[in-house]
């Protein structure tokens, strides 16, 4: 994992988590914006994998063990497209809020998965 | 659109299972990484840790779809154990066949200090169940 992309994401997932939950809470129903800023989500998720596979081979190992890397990765990826079918099947505040809940996720993940590859020892 | 106390309840009962799937997902993924990784550290630490997330799948599942005997039976069981794993994690690790007490550390589960490492969300997921599941069985109202 590269840091400064780490944190991007991170700020980006924390943003539409937020987002995604005041606008729910005030009663909007998914719409564009924020089913596809969680579909962004995924693609810098997707953009991560890429990187994950590349990185070892590029001289940046994890310190940690990458098996258990790529679980959080893993689960990690599956989580936007839940919630986007989700709301997209069910349109009302709720799913807002679950989209946004699903974006706090992934926030968490990714943070965990930048201590296992930079900070935790396998 | 208006919002009446049925669509409320059954708007939250929706991220009450949305939150439970993902803290599902999150479970099955650590256990299963454990499991393959280090089972002989802690056996019965990470088997416990296997059944914890077989039972937040199923939880999900039985508030999805509104089979209430066995989101309570899913729900108390979860309740009962993140308090005694919680517990045993902490005032007695060796129990569980676990070296210390850190919610973060190599042997972590789910039930670990009660779900320190998931920011307390497998002790409040299932109070929140509970009370759900209560308040439905109140109201009378179907999912």
């Amino acid at each position: 994992m590269i840091l400064p992309f780490t944190i991007v994401q991170v700020v980006i997932a924390c943003l539409v988590g937020l987002l995604c939950v005041i606008l729910g809470l005030m009663g909007r129903k998914p719409n564009d914006l924020t089913v596809l800023s969680v579909g962004a989500i995924e693609v810098l998720l997707l953009a991560q994998a890429v990187a994950a596979i590349v990185a070892p081979l590029a001289g940046n190992p994890p310190t940690g063990n990458l098996v258990e890397f790529w679980a959080y990765l893993v689960s990690a990826l599956i989580i936007p497209p839940l919630a986007i079918f989700w709301a997209l099947i069910e349109r009302t505040r709720w799913s807002n809020v679950v989209l946004g809940a699903a974006a706090f996720a992934i926030a968490v993940m990714l943070w965990r998965m930048e201590q296992i590859w930079s900070v935790q020892l396998a | 659109m208006s919002d009446h106390p049925r669509t409320r309840a059954s708007g939250i009962g929706r991220l009450l299972v949305a939150v439970y799937a993902i803290l599902a997902i999150a479970a099955l993924g650590r256990s299963a990484f454990q499991i393959i990784d280090r089972f002989d550290e802690a056996p019965i630490a990470f088997s416990l840790s296997a059944v914890a997330a077989v039972v937040y799948v199923l939880a999900t599942l039985s508030l999805a779809f509104g089979w209430d005997r066995l989101a309570w039976v899913t729900i108390t069981f979860e309740l009962v154990g993140v308090l005694v794993v919680g517990t045993l994690s902490v005032v007695a690790p060796a129990v569980l066949g676990l070296d210390d007490a850190n919610p973060f550390g190599r042997e972590a589960t789910v039930w670990s200090a009660y779900g320190a490492g998931y920011l307390f969300i497998p002790l409040a997921l299932p109070i929140l169940g509970i009370l759900w599941l209560r308040h439905r069985a109140r109201s009378g109202v179907p999912a």
